[in-house]
């Protein structure tokens, strides 16, 4: 940018003086004092300081030692017995000078809310990432073991604010495999509508972004179209558009509205021709595919490695989608595809999520037609508030409604690991009661924290232009990530 | 190699047998320290391809939990679950780790993708995963006091102002 400006328009002597070496994040510490106040070479030192996420952040080369900058490079990962990882893949000789550490984030628009990504460069080839993360750490999981279980769905539903409805029901399924209850399979199959729709939107959502961050400023507009459908429907029955705390151990906060299977036809007879047009936008489009294909690819052996889930395993080839392989809910009495790719590259990425759309609304049509009537809660007075028609009518059943809602109910002692699958993977809950109302512990394990881990070997020998893709591929919800 | 074995079941269902407990029944393990990260690596040889999830517990205030014969409890537990997808199974591995030396075997050699997750340990509960190459908080700020996960670690809360209390002026 300095190019097109003459160099001596503002004469000031400094403006020749060369940047600040990028390293300077690492400089020695200034005391309190010195927070904000100028440093004696001019710059602003204090803020620095105060900015330093300390041994987080990606430290230069020199500062690394050789077994560090092989697990940043990605190099350290489950090989096979007898196969050696490449020295030539561990360029340690590279000296400082020769790249450079820039910062991404906190605050920059492709990177879904408040990522903060280090990268090192050489010139614009990317050879080290570092996921910087933290920024929206709330502490949710303390708060869990404040609330009491019926409260907690209210928690756990603004983690992963893309898909709230897959939060609230992993912690429900959780909560009542803890009591022991059978579900009615009415809310079972109004559960299984829900988070369909959910994946749908999320899906959309995922679409809309990763066009815009790929420069389709269309795709954005149109997946923010049709996802506004879905959220007038959430809104019609839960009586909000996220954050709906629907979902509750024990069953659903309502029974779907009249007139649903309207809307949700609607919905399906809209949201599979529009993703016909998505194809044609992208798919075929050349600018789309150069930008996707070959970009970030991954193996099946490394993603499983990392732990990771979701898209980015089956786009590696690995056919793992526990809706098929371990059921909940009763997606065994529903047929679908499991999507799968082939290279790990963000163009399967991409091609997963378009068909997963697809695969969801076939889901939904079925559920549509098999939806049977009955309870959409559990009948067990110590869980399930009496109906509000008795509450006007007999003491008892307010006392009961009242106790509910502020003790909560009482859930045996013992622990329970449940997975469900999110639109990003495995979305699982461990939950542990000591026999109160509250959880003693409730760890989320959110598919977004650990897929961010693949992001470094991703990105690794890319060009800096393509991270944004690649990041946005990996589609990351902060929310979920930080918790 | 002698190792107490929880056997399949969720705790805490009460032995019912709806079709979510069915469904949910896992296989848990209690190594000691000194066998966790081979019977790990025994679980990683026998198909056992991902790490799926690892977290721990505070058991400070809930001291009488029931664990099988043979294990001691201690303060802190790294549960582990690690998932087959060859086999459709997972298996728990639950490790007890002392207050006095709040340390752990790292798995990163045997499962890279427990980085992020044993560095979540780490900050939110104090343990130090011995090994691990990158031992650093991960969502707290680097100057941060304290491990707020830990029972001991009260939780904030706002001061409330009654009309009529002597107030500042």
């Amino acid at each position: 940018m300095s190019e097109a400006e003459p160099p001596d328009d503002h004469g000031d002597p400094d403006a020749q003086a060369p940047s600040p070496h990028p390293d300077t994040v690492q400089g020695p510490p200034v005391s309190g004092d010195d927070f904000l106040s100028p440093a004696p070479d001019g710059t602003a030192t204090g803020l620095i300081v105060e900015t330093s996420e300390g041994g987080q952040e990606l430290s230069s080369r020199s500062a690394t030692d050789a077994g560090e900058l092989r697990r940043e490079v990605g190099a350290v990962l489950r090989l096979p017995e007898g196969v050696a990882i490449d020295p030539s893949d561990i360029d340690v000789e590279r000296t400082d000078d020769e790249t450079m550490i820039i910062n991404m984030g906190p605050q920059h628009p492709s990177t879904h809310g408040v990522l903060r990504l280090m990268f090192e460069l050489d010139g614009e080839t990317v050879l080290r990432t570092k996921p910087v993360i933290g920024y929206l750490h709330t502490g949710m999981e303390k708060t869990a073991e404040e609330l009491t279980y019926v409260q907690g769905s209210t928690n756990v539903t603004r983690m992963d604010y893309l898909s709230p409805l897959h939060n609230e029901l992993v912690l429900s399924l959780a909560v009542e495999a803890l009591l022991g209850v059978e579900m009615p399979p009415r809310s079972d199959w109004i559960r299984m509508l829900l988070v369909e729709l959910n994946r749908v939107s999320s899906h959309l959502m995922w679409m809309a972004t990763n066009g815009m961050d790929l420069g389709s400023t269309s795709m954005m507009i149109y997946g923010f179209r049709e996802r506004e459908m879905i959220l007038a429907f959430f809104e019609k029955t839960t009586g909000l558009r996220m954050n709906h705390n629907f979902i509750r151990p024990g069953g659903t906060a309502a029974d779907l509205p009249d007139g649903w299977e309207d809307d949700v036809t609607i919905i399906c007879d809209t949201v599979l021709p529009r993703a016909d047009e998505y194809d044609e936008l992208l798919t075929g489009q050349p600018v789309f595919r150069q930008r996707t294909e070959g970009i970030g690819g991954l193996s099946a052996e490394e993603a499983l490695a990392l732990s990771l889930t979701g898209p980015i395993l089956r786009s590696t080839g690995v056919p793992w989608d526990l809706r098929r392989a371990m059921p909940y809910l009763r997606y065994d009495e529903v047929d679908f595809d499991v999507i799968v790719g082939t290279y790990g590259d963000n163009f399967d990425r991409y091609s997963i999520r378009l068909n997963e759309i697809r695969e969801s609304i076939r889901i939904i049509r079925q559920i549509v037609e098999k939806m049977p009537a009955g309870d959409y809660r559990v009948q067990d007075k110590k869980v399930t508030p009496p109906p509000r028609g008795r509450i006007n009518e007999s003491m008892e059943a307010l006392i009961h409604h009242f106790k509910v809602f502020t003790e909560g109910f009482k859930v045996p002692e013992g622990e329970v690991y449940i997975a469900t699958e999110s639109p990003r993977g495995e979305l699982g809950c461990y939950l542990v009661s000591d026999g109160s109302p509250k959880p003693y512990r409730m760890h989320i394990r959110g598919p977004s924290f650990v897929n961010l881990q693949g992001l470094p070997l991703m990105m690794r020998g890319g060009l800096l232009a393509d991270a944004v893709a690649v990041c946005s591929s990996v589609d990351p919800v902060m929310g979920e990530v930080d918790r | 190699m002698h190792l107490a074995h929880a056997g399949p079941g969720v705790s805490g269902s009460g032995g019912s047998s709806t079709r979510a407990s069915e469904r949910n029944r896992q296989e848990v393990v209690f190594p000691t320290r000194d066998q966790y990260v081979e019977v790990v690596r025994a679980y990683r040889d026998g198909g056992f391809e991902m790490c799926a999830d690892l977290c721990s517990v505070d058991y400070l205030t809930h001291p009488g939990r029931r664990l099988p014969e043979g294990v001691a409890p201690e303060r802190f537990e790294v549960v582990v679950n690690l998932l087959s997808l060859s086999q459709v199974k997972r298996v728990r591995v639950r490790l007890q780790v002392p207050e006095s030396d709040a340390v752990a075997p790292s798995l990163f050699e045997l499962y890279p993708g427990v980085e992020a997750m044993e560095r979540e340990a780490y900050d939110l509960f104090g343990i130090v995963f011995a090994g691990h190459p990158d031992m650093t908080r991960i969502l707290l700020p680097e100057d941060w006091e304290g491990h707020p996960l830990r029972k001991d670690y009260g939780v904030g809360r706002v001061p409330i102002q009654f009309k009529g209390a002597p107030g500042p002026r």
